[in-house]
């Protein structure tokens, strides 16, 4: 079964609270198939994690709307798309079961599950785990079985949230084949990166993110090369961006920060 | 000393002979508790579901209910379902007082709180975790329900042996509701009651033998089933 594709989808000042306070802030974007990857960078508490949910329907926008191509009202994630959790949480069962499950949920035929699911295994190197339980996995490959799962019910949306966060290397470069193959196959990847290498390895496109709202979004070899927000630039140039927005105000040059500003809301 | 010493040696032989007086009462006990055991499941695991996966007003007080009632006195169950069961209580005309169905609904009314309670407190960590991947997936919810039950099963069943436990191990409310009728409605508990008060120890013994037997083996299994849980869930 393949459900109607969620894309292009738009969003139209949506916001967000959380706790009293607004973590998302009016944000309007527009995502489409093209360009294939996505992806969200910028400091602690931006609000990429929520962004990303917020898209793929996990829960709805408390101001504004968000409408996708296949189903206008908010309702449940649609079926054509998927996401990877930056904790995945893996079923209490078999490595294949997992996947299994997601087929299942997803509607696809009994007689598919098993051809599929060995499939999407062999693609991401772990069908000789097929029967260990998945939660004995090491770290690496439960995210592996994650992308595996997502990958499985073949979406058209892929959301992708901290994929190689605490991986090593090696870990982390198999993610990433993953990942760009997922796009060449024709999966549209939204996601978050706190790794700024990695998002010039992956990103197409490049959405900085501040504060709950959406500073700059430029094709991602443009973004690198002059990002046109001053936070952005600072970001990228890898200052710590609590100090930054102070010394703005303040006049003083970044130097003379100290760790008092710490305190300071981020 | 002697005395116990013998009686211990009596008892044991009865045991290893399956005395065929004591087995009755060990198997009339297995399956009072054990009926009431099921049907405490069946009732308890939908409230359990129900409370742990939806919210609704007054579901607190609810909670907090069922976890008191974990506590209920068993001599105040056996006393209030003797009421009920009496010929001039409204169950009168159904004549269960002093039969071995009387004695499963009174262990009902005393396992179900702790089958309640229990499963709704694992299917709700379960639910916490899980919840954002089901959604994610689109589960309905009668899929998420069965996943979340098959994956909780270690501590669901932790939580049936520990109603098990309750059950076998109380006598004040068989012994009001049952009776302790020879052959009817003698149970293991009042057996041991009565055995005791008529000063015949080998028997009392006995039965208390197989009872700390079986309250031994049903931790040990609470045991395994809780390691087996934890491997699978190891991560």
């Amino acid at each position: 079964m393949i459900a109607a594709s969620p894309l292009p989808f738009h969003l139209k000042g949506a916001g967000v609270s959380r706790g009293g306070k607004q973590v998302l802030k009016d944000i309007t974007a527009s995502f489409e198939a093209n360009p294939p990857k996505t992806v969200i960078i910028g400091p602690n508490g931006a609000g990429k994690s929520l962004l990303l949910q917020l898209c793929h329907g996990l829960f709805p926008a408390d101001s504004g709307v968000i409408e996708w191509s296949s189903n206008r009202d908010f309702r449940a994630p649609s079926k054509a798309q998927a996401m990877v959790f930056q904790r995945p949480v893996l079923f209490r069962r078999s490595v294949i079961t997992n996947v299994i499950l997601a087929l299942k949920i997803a509607g696809f035929s009994k007689a598919e599950w098993r051809d599929r699911a060995a499939g999407v295994l062999r693609r991401t190197g772990l069908s000789r785990y097929a029967a260990t339980p998945a939660r004995s996995l090491s770290f690496g490959e439960q995210q592996r079985l994650a992308l595996a799962r997502a990958l499985a019910v073949e979406p058209k949306l892929l959301f992708l949230d901290e994929p190689t966060a605490s991986l090593d290397p090696a870990a982390a470069h198999l993610v990433e084949c993953l990942i760009e193959e997922a796009a060449a196959g024709g999966v549209k990847i939204i996601m978050t990166s706190h790794d700024l290498n990695q998002t010039r390895r992956l990103a197409d496109e490049t959405i900085f993110m501040h504060r709950g709202r959406i500073k700059e979004r430029a094709p991602a070899d443009r973004f690198f090369a002059s990002p046109e927000n001053d936070l952005a630039q600072a970001f990228i140039n890898g200052e710590l961006l609590w100090w930054r927005r102070r010394s703005i105000f303040s006049g003083v040059d970044g130097d003379g920060a100290s760790c008092e500003g710490m305190d300071e809301e981020v | 000393m002697d005395v116990i010493w013998q009686a211990v040696l009596a008892a044991l032989s009865m045991l290893l002979t399956l005395d065929e007086r004591l087995m009755e009462v060990i198997l009339l006990s297995l399956e009072v508790s054990l009926t009431a055991l099921l049907i405490a499941s069946l009732i308890g695991l939908p409230i359990a579901a129900c409370l742990a996966l939806t919210r609704f007003p007054g579901r607190k007080t609810i909670l907090v209910l069922f976890n008191a009632m974990m506590g209920l006195p068993p001599v105040v169950v056996g006393l209030v379902v003797y009421l009920l069961l009496s010929r001039s209580g409204p169950f009168g005309v159904f004549n269960l007082l002093f039969t071995p169905t009387a004695m499963i609904i009174a262990q009902v009314v005393l396992v179900t709180p702790i089958i309640v309670s229990l499963s709704r407190e694992s299917l709700e960590t379960m639910r916490h975790e899980y919840h954002d991947t089901l959604r994610s997936m689109g589960a309905a919810p009668a899929q998420a329900i069965s996943i979340l039950v098959w994956d909780g099963r270690f501590t669901l069943a932790t939580a049936h042996l520990a109603g098990f436990g309750r059950a076998v191990a109380e006598v004040g409310a068989v012994m009001i509701v049952g009776g302790n009728i020879d052959h009817m409605t003698r149970v293991m508990t009042t057996a041991i009651a009565l055995e005791a008060s008529k000063g015949d120890l080998v028997v009392a013994l006995g039965l208390g033998i197989v009872l700390v037997a079986l309250s031994l083996a049903v931790n040990v299994l609470v045991y395994g089933l809780r390691s087996m849980g934890e491997a699978r869930a190891a991560s």
